[in-house]
């Protein structure tokens, strides 16, 4: 419902923008109307389909490759204190670079192809993924591994048994957070350097000065951002927080 | 003798300044024998446990059980907390299991101890609940059955009651008298109050703080099962009390502003009400 009346408003600012008032060209400012239009056709011509599977296969490779990579570095930089010491600074450094500074690089490596984009989407999530790893380890409650080690527990067992167990909440809402760079970076990579997906129909659509397919385009991506946040990482937090007591109901 | 401490001292090095925790602290406990440690908070009784447990390494003395040497944490001595210290990713049953599984105990024989255990804390229907569904008094029940399947001769806790609202306190506490009069386990217990380590104790060790000392040792020689409400009990309890208080006023003094008097301060004092009572 809500929405419903976001999409009004919008018609209706733009009837009065655009139609009434002439305050912008009609090809400057898009109106749901024709976005709906937009999508039917992009649909239709298997445009979107294609363009969507190609950018979730490019997605689920680059962040599986992050997840891989950033759990393994986070794990060690929470183990060793040298390595955490002289390594964190530059790790946040790399985190705070946006995934786009990554596209020159990744082409000149990779070449304007596939691998080159999953690049971009491995290293722009890898280091969210290190440290939210490394702070959730780091952060979980001394009185578990104090009660772990009354009982025994040490090296690996502990690890295994306790500290990882202790920091999983937060090490799930580390990796939600690292999708989203994941698909920042996709979206980035895919507008420079692809000949398919997303980022590429999105680019189209200003090569076609078509603002309404851009809109169009726009909407897709939010919409699966959207359902991925929820569906796959709202419901795995959630399983997780209610098992812990942590939310009720 | 089960334990002997010997010697031991405890300094903590913070970024300004040092602090004397623990202080020339010489004592032996019996096989069996319930001793509890009483003293006003920051009296270092905490530590005193922790360094038996071997959580904390003593800045010099050593400790012995059984005539070996104390270096670091084992199963040899369980430690319950004041908080539970449950799992929260693990059900009660396998948290009760936690110790057995690390020593690779087998899943039949584990399972059917921990059921035991938790038998003998009245919560065996609540063994596949997760700890968010306990109350407090329960988790600490699970505690105590998951410290007491480590089948260890030595039970230290540390303040496990004092979290629990008054009622639940004194149930547990009779359980637990009953409970290691029927295990038969050496038990240090570390507490701030004082009926409660005369209820328990088959010794009291009253510690003084700023460095914390032994400042002395009572020997409660009453008979078991003790009640909570008896009348012997109030009277050992207010002889400690007087002792305790000294420290009480020590440490309070320290925390507060000097104005402050255990005596003006009491607020149902007023001499207006007096009407020459004292005469």
């Amino acid at each position: 419902m809500f929405y419903i009346m976001l999409i009004l408003i919008w018609e209706l600012v733009y009837r009065l923008g655009v139609d009434v008032f002439g305050i912008w060209k009609s090809y400057t400012f898009p109106s749901p109307t024709n976005v709906i239009e937009s999508l039917i056709v992009l649909t239709k011509t298997n445009v979107l389909t294609v363009a969507v599977i190609d950018s979730m296969r490019r997605l689920f490779i680059g962040y599986a490759i992050a997840l891989i990579l950033g759990t393994l570095l986070g794990l060690i930089i929470a183990r060793f204190k040298y390595i955490d010491e002289n390594l964190t600074p530059l790790i946040l450094g790399l985190q705070t670079l946006p995934s786009v500074c990554w596209i020159p690089f990744s082409i000149l490596w990779f070449g304007i192809d596939e691998s080159s984009i999953i690049f971009i989407v491995a290293i722009g999530s890898t280091f969210a993924v290190t440290t939210a790893i490394e702070s959730s380890v780091k952060n979980i409650s001394p009185i578990y591994k104090k009660a772990a080690q009354t009982m025994g527990a040490s090296g690996m067992k502990l690890y295994f048994t306790v500290t990882l167990p202790a920091a999983l909440p937060s090490i799930v809402a580390g990796l939600k957070q690292g999708w989203s760079f994941a698909w920042r970076a996709l979206i980035a990579g895919e507008m420079i350097s692809a000949s398919t997906g997303l980022g590429q129909v999105l680019m189209v659509g200003r090569d076609l000065a078509d603002i309404n397919q851009i809109a169009a385009v726009m909407v897709v991506i939010v919409i699966i951002g959207v359902i991925l946040d929820r569906v796959v990482f709202g419901k795995l937090e959630k399983n997780i927080r209610q098992k812990w007591g942590l939310e009720n109901n | 003798m089960a334990i002997k401490i010997e010697n031991i001292e405890k300094k903590f090095f913070g970024k300004s300044k040092e602090t004397h925790t623990l202080s020339d602290i010489n004592l032996e406990f019996k096989k069996g024998e319930f001793i509890c440690l009483l003293g006003p908070s920051g009296c270092g009784k905490s530590t005193l446990l922790n360094i038996i447990a071997g959580l904390e390494t003593p800045t010099a003395g050593k400790v012995y059980l059984n005539d070996s040497e104390i270096k670091g944490v084992g199963v040899d001595r369980a430690v319950m907390f004041q908080e539970s210290a449950l799992f929260p990713w693990l059900k009660v049953i396998e948290n009760v299991e936690f110790g057995m599984k690390i020593a690779g105990v087998s899943k039949a024989e584990r399972r059917k101890k921990a059921q035991e255990y938790l038998k003998m804390v009245h919560l065996k229907k609540f063994q596949d609940s997760y700890v968010h569904e306990l109350s407090g008094g329960m988790r600490q029940r699970v505690a105590l059955a998951r410290a007491l399947t480590l089948d260890s001769e030595v039970l230290l806790m540390d303040e496990p009651f004092s979290a629990l609202d008054s009622q639940t306190k004194s149930i547990l506490q009779t359980e637990l008298q009953k409970i290691w009069w029927e295990t038969k386990k050496t038990i240090v217990f570390v507490t701030h109050n004082v009926e409660e380590a005369v209820f328990l104790a088959d010794r009291i060790i009253v510690m003084s703080a700023n460095p914390g000392k032994v400042k002395k040792e009572f020997k409660i020689e009453l008979g078991r099962p003790r009640k909570v409400d008896s009348l012997d009990l109030a009277y050992i309890s207010s002889e400690v009390m007087k002792v305790l208080k000294e420290e009480v006023e020590k440490v309070a003094k320290k925390e507060y502003d000097s104005d402050w008097d255990i005596e003006k301060d009491n607020v149902l004092y007023n001499a207006d009400t007096d009407m020459g009572a004292g005469l």
